[in-house]
């Protein structure tokens, strides 16, 4: 694979006599028409296995069945859209063994559980089992998904504010620094779900002790690191501001809050993964939704391929949330990685 | 006279507690007029004190004993009616160009009102095209202009700079002087360059002072008095060139590590 990598990638440097350069480019073409296919051929292959294959297990798999054919359209579509650019192709080939492999991957799986009940019910479920879930259970697992999304959001946004506004207060100021910054080291490194009990006493409802776990688990990497970034501002930017005739609220927004601005990122993607952590076991200890709710309420009734399924939601919405958040880091910190000219 | 002179430094001492409990004494007992719109430049080996009177006058840091005032006004801390350049790095990272030189204003709170000025020093600059780049995608000598433009948009009364083209290559610094140049006849705004470049000093200065080191003393103030534009490679030019380096050198007559000419 890599082997046809590079040869993409030289391809634009061929050497310049016309006839050669055309002619490299057709073995290109014709390489990547074989790559292509090749990623699809796994996807395929566990679309024959499906197709072909009689059912051991009682098991419908229009679901699983239309979800391959979807794939297989996709990344073909994915081939053709990357065909006319010459970054879109490379990456579009670096990812061919990895689909293939996937595609096989299915194949076996779909073999050894659905086909010929090799794996033993109901811990193993094969693919078209779980995937069925998404349709036969669709409005409850949609409420659920929505209930952590929501959970997710408040939790985390205010854990992020209120982060952001103690660091600046830490940052800013030596007293509160004096008296506020031992005690959030101390609070800081007790896992948020360990107040669980506490939480679930104080709160009328079992929806707000959720937030109120994960916006404590966000506050403290959070407000840990905008403190630090605030700190480790150069004194020459301070001076400068200070001879352009800056005042203390200038200095304060416009050259520590700027300088903060990558630490605080740090501590927002710190406080990402710990936030997942906190949601899905608060909502498997006390809510009454969520995705966490769902898998406990699953598993009580042995249906693991709706837990397999909602661990699937999981790394899809959670994957999602984390790729929009370094999103907005790219965009904020321009400055830094030079993508804009 | 002294109703031209816009800054007075009178008996000034500064002494610094380093960190291994020794006292250096960075200024004894400096006195020094700046006049109305020169250009004056400050030399002297490292350690005479001359960056230490820089950060004085802009009321980075005060006096011991003595003081200075401008326009008759005692300095006591830092403000936008002196300019201050940094020797390199003083740019805010996570502004572009045209941010940077707008922080002059947005500081004190008056951009609304002069905004138009941003695009007219960007253009004196020379760096139109630049307006969206960061620090980091400029080379040494434009951001070293950002930085001028920057302190100068908010039209201080002096401007000081604290061996600006220090960390420059030979032709971005003789181009930069050039550019110093200009803008000071634009806008007639008092320098005061601190520099260990003796070339540098004669090619740009209406008056030298030569400073020495333990205790930081003034030892001598040199009127330049060439014309203008300067040629570096003509007689006179050479002559005080070479006056300067031989007072340098008595200046220095204890052997110093760290002598810079």
């Amino acid at each position: 694979m890599s082997q046809s990598f590079s040869a993409v990638k030289n391809s634009g440097a061929a050497p310049a006599a016309g006839r050669g350069r055309l002619l490299e480019r057709k073995r290109s073409g014709g390489r990547y028409m074989g790559m292509v296919l090749l990623s699809l051929v796994g996807f395929a292959a566990a679309e024959a296995v499906s197709l072909a294959v009689p059912d051991a297990q009682g098991v419908d798999d229009t679901v699983y069945r239309f979800l391959l054919a979807g794939l297989i359209l996709l990344y073909a579509g994915i081939a053709v859209f990357s065909w006319f650019d010459e970054k879109r192709r490379a990456r579009f080939l670096s990812r061919v063994s990895f689909r293939f492999a996937m595609g096989l991957l299915l194949a076996v799986w779909d073999l050894l559980s659905t086909k010929t009940g090799i794996l033993p019910l109901p811990f193993f479920p094969g693919p078209s089992q779980v995937t069925a879930v998404f349709q036969d259970d669709f409005a409850f697992l949609l409420s659920n998904t929505f209930y952590s999304l929501r959970l997710f959001f408040f939790g985390f946004f205010s854990g992020v504010v209120l982060g952001v506004g103690t660091g600046i207060l830490i940052g800013w100021f030596a007293k509160v620094n004096y008296w506020v910054f031992p005690a959030l080291k101390l609070t800081g490194v007790i896992p948020a779900v360990a107040w669980m009990p506490f939480a679930l006493t104080v709160f009328p409802t079992s929806f707000l002790a959720g937030v109120f776990l994960i916006a404590i688990c966000a506050w403290f990497p959070v407000a840990f690191m905008t403190a630090q970034g605030m700190a480790s501002t150069h004194k020459v930017y301070f001076e400068v501001a200070k001879t352009l005739g800056a005042k203390q609220s200038y200095l304060l927004f416009h050259v520590a809050l700027p300088n903060a601005v990558p630490q605080i990122f740090t501590g927002i993607s710190t406080a990402d993964g710990l936030a997942f952590t906190t949601l899905v076991v608060s909502e498997m200890m006390g809510a009454k939704g969520g995705l966490g709710y769902y898998i406990n309420w699953a598993k009580a009734w042995s249906s693991y391929y709706k837990v397999y399924a909602a661990i699937i939601i999981m790394a899809v919405l959670f994957s999602l949330i984390m790729k929009a958040i370094t999103l907005i880091q790219k965009r904020l910190l321009v400055w830094q990685r030079g993508i804009v000219k | 006279m002294s109703s031209e002179n816009l800054i007075e430094i009178s008996s000034v001492s500064r002494t610094y507690v380093r960190t291994d409990e020794n006292e250096v004494e960075a200024l004894k007992n400096i006195s020094l007029s700046v006049r109305k719109g020169e250009f004056l430049s400050i030399i002297g080996p490292s350690g005479c004190g001359k960056t230490t009177l820089l950060r004085l006058i802009a009321g980075l840091d005060r006096p011991e004993a003595g003081k200075i005032t401008l326009e008759g006004r005692e300095i006591t801390a830092p403000g936008p009616q002196r300019g201050y350049v940094f020797q390199q790095g003083s740019l805010f990272p996570w502004l572009t160009v045209e941010k940077n030189i707008a922080s002059g204003l947005k500081a004190r709170g008056v951009y609304q009102e002069h905004k138009g000025d941003v695009a007219r020093f960007i253009d004196l600059i020379g760096l139109n095209g630049f307006e969206k780049s960061y620090p980091h995608q400029i080379s040494g000598g434009m951001a070293q202009r950002v930085a001028i433009a920057r302190a100068l948009i908010n039209r201080p009364a002096a401007l000081l700079l604290d061996e600006p083209m220090g960390a420059l290559d030979a032709f971005t610094r003789a181009d930069l002087q050039d550019k110093l140049l200009e803008l000071w006849e634009k806008n007639g705004t008092t320098m005061i360059l601190v520099t260990h470049d003796v070339d540098e000093a004669v090619y740009l200065s209406d008056r030298i002072v030569i400073m020495t080191p333990r205790p930081g003393q003034i030892s001598e103030i040199l009127d330049v008095g060439l014309s203008r534009p300067r040629n570096r490679g003509t007689e006179e030019f050479m002559a005080l060139r070479g006056k300067i380096l031989q007072k340098l050198h008595l200046a220095s007559s204890v052997p110093q590590p760290e002598y810079v000419i």
